[in-house]
């Protein structure tokens, strides 16, 4: 009887500033879970996961926002227990410095290991002079020769 | 030597492949190494009228070990750690994480009881503070409460003698 009467309570509260509160607390404890990891199940986000555990942090999530505590904190709180591991944007520190400055450090090495070998590319090549032997391949090619087509491609082959 | 290109970036893959499968993924390191152990207070599972916490256990080096009834893992450790509280080195106490109380006291007649106390962690509110994802879980701490190590997943006789009983000689030395 008691519970009839305080669900008929909570029905006759205003209802849109209720929904409003609820929606506001919703968005955001679905922002902030999606940007922590489920330990349970590694490449889910809390808010995409139905582990006994993700669901147990999501009420935490939940109690704390309710207590009026910040993002940060929560994100504090859970980083003290699970580490920056559960942060999907971790943190720049001593410990995260390869993960976040790797890929710039493969882009240099791949960037640098192109331009050398580009640059002794165009040594081989030469200085680009053609000889009379080279006229006279691109004449019969412009004729289009079928001898030309072979020498095309034994050309593709000198190196 | 540019014949011998491909092979070496295939040999340096599969270093890196190799070390990569070495890795245990669901081990994330703890951050809660050498920090003081979360204090707790919780009804003990026998006699649920009594609590234990942290408190109670300053002054002596001690093993807090996360298990459950419905935790299949935890009867692959369960033998070991029946044996190793047989040899009385140091007492373990037994986290009942999420558990029923009927169900965890049913267990613990059938497979033995390791625990100098067990208790009851409901909730799982005690289990988050720690840091528990993974039941079961152990960690080792000191007497001045201070978290040494943590293990994820069952303990195992190597991880044991190798890793547990070595850190306790030396808390208690």
């Amino acid at each position: 009887m008691k519970i009839i009467l305080v669900l008929l309570l909570l029905i006759s509260l205003p209802p849109q500033a209720m929904a409003q509160q609820d929606a506001q607390l919703e968005k955001r404890i679905s922002a902030l879970t999606s940007e922590l990891r489920c330990l349970v199940c590694q490449n889910q986000s809390l808010a995409d996961s139905h582990a006994d555990l993700a669901i147990d942090l999501k009420n935490q999530v939940r109690a704390q926002m309710q207590a009026g505590k910040s993002d940060d904190d929560i994100r504090a709180y859970m980083v003290a227990r699970y580490g920056d591991f559960v942060l999907y944007d971790p943190p720049f520190k001593a410990s995260t410095a390869l993960l976040w400055a790797g890929p710039f450090a493969l882009l240099l090495i791949g960037v640098s290991t192109l331009a050398v070998y580009l640059r002794s590319r165009r040594r081989q090549l030469g200085d680009g002079e053609l000889t009379a032997h080279d006229h006279a391949r691109a004449e019969s090619l412009l004729r289009g020769d079928s001898v030309g087509d072979s020498g095309e491609k034994s050309a593709g082959n000198t190196r | 030597m540019k014949r011998f290109l491909p092979l070496a970036i295939f040999l340096v893959l599969a270093v890196f492949l190799a070390a990569g499968l070495g890795l245990n993924p669901r081990e994330v390191p703890s951050p809660l190494i050498d920090k003081p152990a979360p204090a707790f207070r919780l009804p003990q599972l026998h006699e649920p009228a009594r609590t234990l916490g942290t408190d109670d256990l300053k002054g002596q080096v001690w093993i807090l070990n996360v298990w459950a009834s419905w935790c299949a893992a935890c009867l692959d450790e369960h033998p070991l750690l029946v044996q190793f509280s047989k040899q009385n080195v140091v007492p373990i106490y037994g986290l009942n994480h999420k558990d029923q109380r009927a169900d965890a006291l049913k267990w613990l007649g059938k497979h033995g009881n390791p625990y100098a106390i067990s208790i009851a962690d409901g909730d799982g509110r005690v289990g988050i503070d720690y840091g528990v994802y993974g039941v079961p879980e152990t960690y080792v701490i000191d007497r001045d409460g201070i978290i040494r190590y943590k293990r994820i997943g069952p303990v195992t006789v190597p991880i044991l003698e190798q890793k547990i009983l070595p850190l306790l000689r030396k808390l208690q030395g």
